[in-house]
């Protein structure tokens, strides 16, 4: 803890956006997608033309209240949407939809079960919302570009209690989250793309003490690691105000991550007035009990749920759950790989330890050419005993790079297990002359000796001998030898 | 012939074969030539309307079944038509060409009506006299000095002219209902969420209806089920199915209770009007209805109420007009500020930025709660006059307007005198009620005849008893084949 901690306690909540997978916009039926040519994603209703009309898209009001029903938060019983205002280029209609008195979501807890110390952090509320356009300002001539194929997505905007005391805090916090809405298929939360973005309130208050300080808005943050840093300088930069005789200013500022700074982007008094009012093109609507339920019997499993499954069905350690859960992508992975060979065990095992292992610098398991129908597949030759686990992987890594079947590669490498009795008796009765001395410890009780004999058995099957029979063999010749 | 011909006889005609489409659009299109001192059109094209009829024409030799076969419909200048601009009669859309039909026309065209041209209006609107169009000012075709309402002013006077059968206009505040009294025409204003706003230009979206303006009560419900419908383009129209009117427009009044609001009687309302509406009272309890009085006892305060409503919600709406995607930017604009205020400075006229600032404090942290809050909440307690003024009885009888049709340039300069045109209109889409609008008579002082339009207000979704009533009216009050010679008057 720095000097400055042991003084000063710090206050922090998050205000999150995460745009929400849904297959169309928040108001219109344009495809919701990243990347598209400029404005290619557009129509008279996002592009806010005159005369066209919102209509709201139901899809994004269930992903809302799967999140609302995760979070243990409250539904609300009719939910309606408002206008924020204020003019921008990227903002054509002059005004965003947005919720302001009646938000779909209310109250909550998100607890850092997987990414921290288990504390338990209050939500204020999530709402829905649509996205701005993007503006991009040419390098040369001064212009500015407006792209609108963002505008209209529909987004969900998570506010935390301010319930964090640190960088750590937040960032274990932002994890969580991020884990549950990818667990649960409502946002991709992928921060380079822009489907997550996040600012942060900050203040802090001598320790022992219970107002709270003027607080400061952070924005532009670009990474979970980002936030953190700026929330240290923040920390810092109050305190060397306060310890100075300041006051902290209520302001928002920019941060710049590659200076490791933040900037004043705007006094409060210079906040924007933005006018909310309800929306007079979306009736308020009610969202039935029965509508609740159908959402309820249709979202995924959420992580904690999930690590209970993996340690009491599937009897994969807690660490090992873990290391599954906290990615969902791996989770549907080894959730593949389990269903083809019923061995959730081993499928564990073979992915991280032994397909982790292969992934080098950063490579999602999903662009990984092996496919869970590979993993199971080694799965079941080493239990049926054609390979042994050596054999195997050396399979794995050949097909990491090349994925055709295992079968192929035991042809073509040569690796089939050598399970012949008679064969095998012959190399271990051989081993056991050549060792005189691991026979007698044997005799004498010395399990451990065995290995000797049974590694040389290994090394004139080219570590293709099944070990199971060699040791079976082994145990027989020693009561007559 | 005996004068313009009602909507379903122009429809027969081309069905039939003994007139084409083209025949039919040919001579509106020379009307409105001949017409064009009145100002009611803002952009006509002869070629695209007739090549719309021609098409028409081939849907008819193939047999389709077209209720408006050949019928041409103006068309406010604030609704879109695909082939032509909308303006709302505003430099800042100068030359916007919509890229789709609002839904209505896209009904319209279906059903075989043809699009004669986009009609004049106040900006965006907002106004009372159609003065307020950045292009030109519009006529009442009874005497050209005078205004022929609005903001449907150009839709009023092309029907009344007959420059067109038939139009549509836009209600927000009056804006079917008031021109229509001053022209002599029929106006409905339908229930709010029975009619689809896609494609309308947006002024107060809670209070908007799109409705049609016509000669004849007929028309209007023939019109009016044609527009009807849910639009899953539209979140606030309704799933509710829509009865067909035109069916029972005959079915005349007998037991029948119409009220007549001692509110809308009052001295500030002209004394000839008040007369004259009277007697299409009479002519109404002579058809077999019991008239009533009754009391809607918030009525003064629905001035104030609307214009905050219908002002803050403007507010909104317009703020799309930046210069930055669309329409018309200030050409000296150096940065994102100047180019914001530049263009909506040079293009958008007086009284649209009046109400925009209006809506704009209305909305404002700290006035709220003592305006917008407040008017929401005296619009839920006009709304309660009318449920239990419903109770007891079907329909309201009542004048439509204070006064006639006053000179142009007469009230333009006093903005509170041109609100308060609206006093009798404006409760009705607060309350989200259907309106209907019949002349039942003139105003016989000196020489000049001004037309009054009587006004019958009912619960939601009552459109097919009003415009019941409303025949009857026309029927004892009114010769809807009279078409004004539009010479100036005094």
């Amino acid at each position: 803890m720095s000097t400055t901690l042991e003084r000063w306690e710090p206050v922090i909540g998050l205000e999150v956006h995460v745009q929400l997978g849904t297959a169309t916009k928040m108001f219109c039926g344009c495809r919701n997608l990243f990347g598209a040519p400029p404005n290619a994603l557009t129509c008279p209703v996002c592009l806010g033309l005159p005369g066209a009309l919102p209509v709201p898209n139901r899809r994004a009001a269930e992903l809302a209240i799967r999140f609302g029903l995760a979070v243990g938060g409250t539904i609300a019983e009719v939910t309606r949407f408002d206008r924020k205002q204020y003019f921008y280029p990227d903002l054509p209609k002059g005004y965003q939809i947005s919720q302001d008195k009646g938000p779909i979501v209310t109250g909550g807890t998100v607890t850092t079960s997987f990414f921290g110390d288990g504390k338990t952090i209050r939500l204020i509320r999530a709402h829905l919302e649509e996205d701005a356009g993007k503006g991009q300002h040419e390098e040369s001539g001064g212009s500015t570009l407006v792209d609108l194929n963002r505008c209209g997505i529909p987004l969900l905007e998570i506010v935390s209690a301010p319930d964090l005391r640190s960088a750590e805090d937040a960032w274990a916090y932002l994890n969580e989250l991020r884990l549950t809405l990818r667990t649960l298929d409502i946002s991709e939360c992928d921060m380079e793309k822009g489907s997550l973005r996040c600012d942060v309130n900050v203040s802090i208050r001598p320790r022992g003490t219970t107002p709270f300080g003027d607080r400061v808005e952070l924005k532009n943050l670009n990474s979970f690691r980002g936030v953190e840093r700026a929330i240290r300088h923040e920390i810092e930069r109050q305190a060397a105000l306060l310890e100075a005789g300041g006051k902290v200013e209520l302001e928002t500022r920019l941060w710049d991550d590659e200076k490791g700074e933040s900037r004043l982007m705007r006094k409060k008094e210079s906040a924007p007035d933005y006018r909310y009012f309800p929306d007079p093109d979306l009736p308020p609507f009610a969202v039935g009990r029965a509508w609740v339920d159908r959402v309820a019997a249709e979202a995924p499993e959420l992580p904690l749920k999930r690590l209970e499954r993996y340690t009491s069905v599937y009897g994969l350690s807690d660490y090992d759950a873990k290391v599954l859960i906290t990615d969902p992508s791996i989770c549907r992975y080894f959730e593949e790989t389990t269903a083809l060979c019923n061995d959730p065990k081993n499928a564990a095992n073979w992915i991280t330890s032994e397909l982790f292992g292969l992934m080098k610098g950063g490579v999602s398991i999903d662009d990984v050419k092996v496919r869970p129908t590979h993993i199971a597949e080694l799965v079941a030759l080493v239990k049926d005993g054609t390979l042994n686990v050596r054999s195997a992987r050396e399979v794995l890594a050949k097909q990491y790079e090349d994925p055709r079947p295992a079968k192929e590669w035991v042809e073509k490498l040569g690796l089939v297990q050598v399970s012949d009795r008679d064969a095998l008796v012959a190399i271990v009765k051989k081993g056991m002359e050549m060792n005189p001395k691991a026979v007698a410890d044997l005799k004498a009780g010395k399990e451990k000796a065995a290995g000797a004999i049974v590694g040389y058995a290994m090394k004139e099957t080219k570590g293709r001998g099944n070990p199971a029979i060699l040791n079976e063999i082994l145990a027989e010749l020693l009561k007559t030898f | 012939m005996t004068g313009p011909l009602p909507l379903k006889a122009i429809a027969d005609s081309v069905r039939s074969g003994a007139r084409t489409s083209v025949d039919v659009a040919t001579e509106y299109l020379d009307r409105i030539e001949r017409g064009a001192a009145l100002g009611a059109f803002l952009a006509v094209d002869r070629a695209r309307t007739l090549a719309e009829a021609a098409a028409v024409d081939a849907r008819v030799a193939r047999g389709e079944a077209l209720p408006l076969a050949g019928v041409p419909v103006a068309v406010k200048d604030n609704i879109h038509a695909v082939g032509f601009t909308t303006t709302c009669a505003s430099r800042m859309l100068e030359g916007f060409r919509p890229p789709f039909d609002a839904t209505v026309v896209e009904k319209l065209r279906a059903a075989g009506a043809v699009v004669l041209g986009k009609t004049n209006l106040d900006e965006f609107a907002m106004g009372s006299s159609t003065e307020n169009s950045a292009y030109v000012a519009c006529r009442n075709p009874w005497a050209t000095d005078r205004i022929p309402g609005g903001s449907s002013g150009g839709s009023a006077a092309a029907v009344a002219a007959n420059l067109a059968p038939a139009a549509l206009g836009s209600d927000t505040g009056g804006s079917i209902r008031q021109p229509a009294a001053l022209t002599g025409t029929v106006g409905l204003k339908p229930t709010y969420g029975r009619v689809s706003r896609f494609g309308l230009v947006a002024f107060g979206s809670s209070l908007d209806q799109v409705g049609p303006m016509t000669r004849r009560v007929e028309d209007a419900a023939m019109l009016h089920d044609v527009l009807s419908g849910h639009d899953p383009k539209d979140a606030t129209t309704s799933a509710r199915p829509h009865a067909p009117t035109a069916p029972h427009v005959g079915d005349g009044v007998r037991g029948l209770r119409i009220g007549l609001p001692d509110e809308y009687f009052g001295d500030a309302v002209d004394s000839e009007i008040r007369a004259s509406v009277e007697s299409a009272g009479r002519a109404l309890e002579a058809a077999g209805a019991v008239l009533k009085r009754v009391s809607l006892p918030h009525t003064p305060h629905a001035i104030p109420t609307y214009y905050i409503v219908a002002t803050s919600e403007a507010s909104s709406n317009l703020a799309r007009y930046d210069g930055v995607h669309y329409g018309r930017r200030h050409p000296e604009a150096v940065d994102i500020a100047s180019l914001f205020t530049g263009s909506r400075s040079a293009y958008l006229g007086k009284e649209v930025k009046r109400r925009i600032l209006l809506g704009t404090w209305c909305l404002s942290s700290g006035f709220y709660d003592a305006f917008y809050d407040r008017a929401l909440r005296i619009r839920s307690l006009l709304k309660a006059d009318f449920d239990a003024a419903f109770r007891d009885v079907d329909l309201v009888l009542c004048p439509t307007t204070p006064t006639p049709a006053w000179r142009l340039g007469e009230k333009i300069s006093d903005p509170v005198q041109m609100y308060v045109a609206d006093i009798l209109t404006g409760a009705c889409n607060l309350a989200g009620i259907p309106g209907l609008v019949v002349p039942c008579g003139t105003t016989g002082q000196k020489d000049t005849r001004l037309p009054i339009g009587a006004q019958l207000l009912g619960p939601a979704w009552s459109e097919s008893l009003l415009l019941r009533a409303g025949a009857v009216i026309e029927a004892a009050c009114w010769d809807p084949s009279f078409v004004p010679s539009f010479g100036s008057a005094s």
